[in-house]
């Protein structure tokens, strides 16, 4: 058993790049990683990657070097990074490999995602019928939430209002334009209580990370965080999740919930520990209920925590601090490496504008359809 | 007499929905299984009034497919819907027919009602929707 740390970290800003592909993103990252370690490509014993739209990450082989390298693509929806990011971790945990990366990257066309319902095991009269959207699913999950547990529309856009403002300083987002909390309650109402500002959008972009284990990294001369905690859960019975054309009435804990104490249980810390976060937010309302379901604070307590400030960069919980899916937009494969980067630059001390005061231990959830959610403890 | 869009999901008259009850574990389910799993789950006709458990509106035209409404951008028209729990049995995602979206609340009382949904091929099959109790 060693343990693993990433010793390099690369992104490819994320946004709309008509002039490239996927797969061109994705190589991009993964070169900037190497370089970021100082290794190259022929150095690396184990590669996991992944897309979600935009094909086979081992199609970038032929690019990056015929190593003879073991490269296995990963596919597994909006875990596709967190996935990779596991297996890499289990590879190296193990004693197996020593070296690695992982990666992941997309390029999704505009608009709302358009699933097929038969490739998610539902009736075709789910889709035809116009309940089949992400967007509903998010919209349904706060509204009850805020009813039950008192959190205002001002709330919800007081949590986009801080991801502009942070993307304004990560120079890998998207959006750049800072938006006040009175246009994004006053913009399109999507689908109540979530207007357009709310939310993210399907995005292009690609991340990558160089794992080493403990002895590799003394010998190659390297530092960097060590991953504590690492843990993907589904969903269970009683979870409510994203294209579920019932629930049942005994009500049980989300996949969220699942994952976020198994990673505290592995990294030895606990929620009061953490000193940055990178929490999904397909829309403002999922970044105040995943807070809670990761343990960061109790239901309710968003309310005033997030008019207090204390999500802001310079709050007492940071909280995505390159502005999340809101400001960088969300190509599936890629944003979960996107939190981990982002937490890496953090760890770091490499955040310029949106740099956390000297943060020790930093946590990563990703959550996504058909309810699932993956988890990264990074430290020391 | 309007077909209802999918086999084992209402009653041809529309007055109840067909969920499924799992004869060894009574578990509750809907829509009724298809597939091999069918065989292990008898017909259980759900309750037709609950309470509004929660909602949205769809204020875009979602994107087809898979969506199969006879509208087009323009003639589109925003639609609730919801969750609506039947009491004891189970939570079932529905439209909601009202035309008034600021009287929806989470706990009011619903009604199941079945409405025909047009959709771009020229047929109108009956699907199901809840509207607030009479």
């Amino acid at each position: 058993m060693s343990d693993v740390h990433i010793i390099g970290a690369g992104i490819h800003p994320f946004g709309r790049h008509d002039d490239k592909s996927g797969l061109d993103q994705g190589v991009i990252a993964v070169r900037e990683a190497l370089a970021d370690a100082g290794i190259e490509w022929k150095d690396i014993h184990f590669a996991f990657g992944g897309s979600s739209a935009a094909g086979n990450a081992d199609a970038m082989l032929p690019r990056l070097g015929l190593t003879g390298v073991q490269f296995i693509n990963v596919a597994n929806g909006c875990a596709t990074g967190g996935s990779a990011l596991l297996s890499g971790y289990w590879a190296i945990k193990s004693g197996e490999f020593d070296l690695g990366v992982v990666l992941g990257f997309d390029k999704h066309p505009r608009g709302a995602f358009n699933p097929d319902p038969e490739a998610w095991g539902l009736p075709k009269w789910y889709g035809e019928t116009g309940m089949m959207l992400t967007t509903q699913f998010f919209a349904m999950k706060i509204q009850r939430y805020m009813a039950l547990h008192g959190i205002t529309p001002m709330t919800l856009a007081r949590v986009a209002e801080k991801a502009f403002e942070n993307g304004v300083k990560a120079p890998h987002s998207w959006r750049k334009q800072p938006v006040d909390a009175e246009t994004i309650l006053n913009s399109q109402m999507v689908s109540d209580p979530l207007t357009k500002f709310m939310f993210c959008s399907p995005a292009e972009g690609g991340a990558a990370l160089i794992l080493a284990s403990d002895k590799k990294m003394r010998e190659l001369g390297l530092a960097g965080p060590r991953i504590r905690g690492a843990a993907v859960r589904t969903r269970v019975n009683g979870s409510f999740e994203v294209f579920s054309p019932s629930l049942e009435v005994k009500r049980g804990p989300s996949p969220t919930e699942i994952a976020s104490k198994v990673a505290y249980e592995m990294a030895g810390v606990g929620p009061q520990d953490i000193d940055v976060a990178q929490i999904q937010d397909t829309e403002s309302g999922a970044e105040i209920m995943h807070m809670a379901e990761n343990g960061l604070c109790k239901d309710g307590e968003q309310e005033k925590l997030i008019a207090d400030g204390a999500t802001r960069v310079g709050g007492k919980l940071p909280i995505n601090t390159d502005g999340g899916c809101l400001a960088c937009g969300e190509p599936i494969g890629a944003s979960g490496l996107r939190q981990v980067y982002e937490n890496v630059q953090q760890l770091r001390g490499r955040g310029g504008a949106r740099q956390v005061e000297n943060p020790k231990v930093a946590y990563s959830q990703v959550y996504g359809a058909p309810g699932l959610s993956a988890v990264a403890i990074l430290g020391a | 007499m309007t077909d209802p869009i999918a086999p084992n999901l209402i009653d041809p008259a529309g007055h109840q929905l067909i969920g499924g009850r799992h004869k060894q574990s009574d578990r509750i389910v809907f829509p009724f299984p298809s597939g091999p799993e069918a065989a292990e789950y008898e017909k259980l006709p759900l309750a037709g009034e609950g309470t509004l458990w929660s909602f949205t509106v769809q204020r875009f035209r979602p994107k087809s497919p898979p969506y199969a409404g006879a509208d087009d951008e323009r003639s589109f028209k925003p639609f609730a819907l919801g969750y609506v729990e039947l009491p004891g049995q189970i939570i079932v995602e529905t439209r909601i027919k009202i035309d008034d979206f600021a009287r929806l609340k989470i706990g009011m009382r619903m009604e199941l009602a079945a409405i025909p949904f047009a959709r771009a091929t020229g047929d109108a099959p009956l699907t199901y929707a809840f509207r607030p109790a009479a």
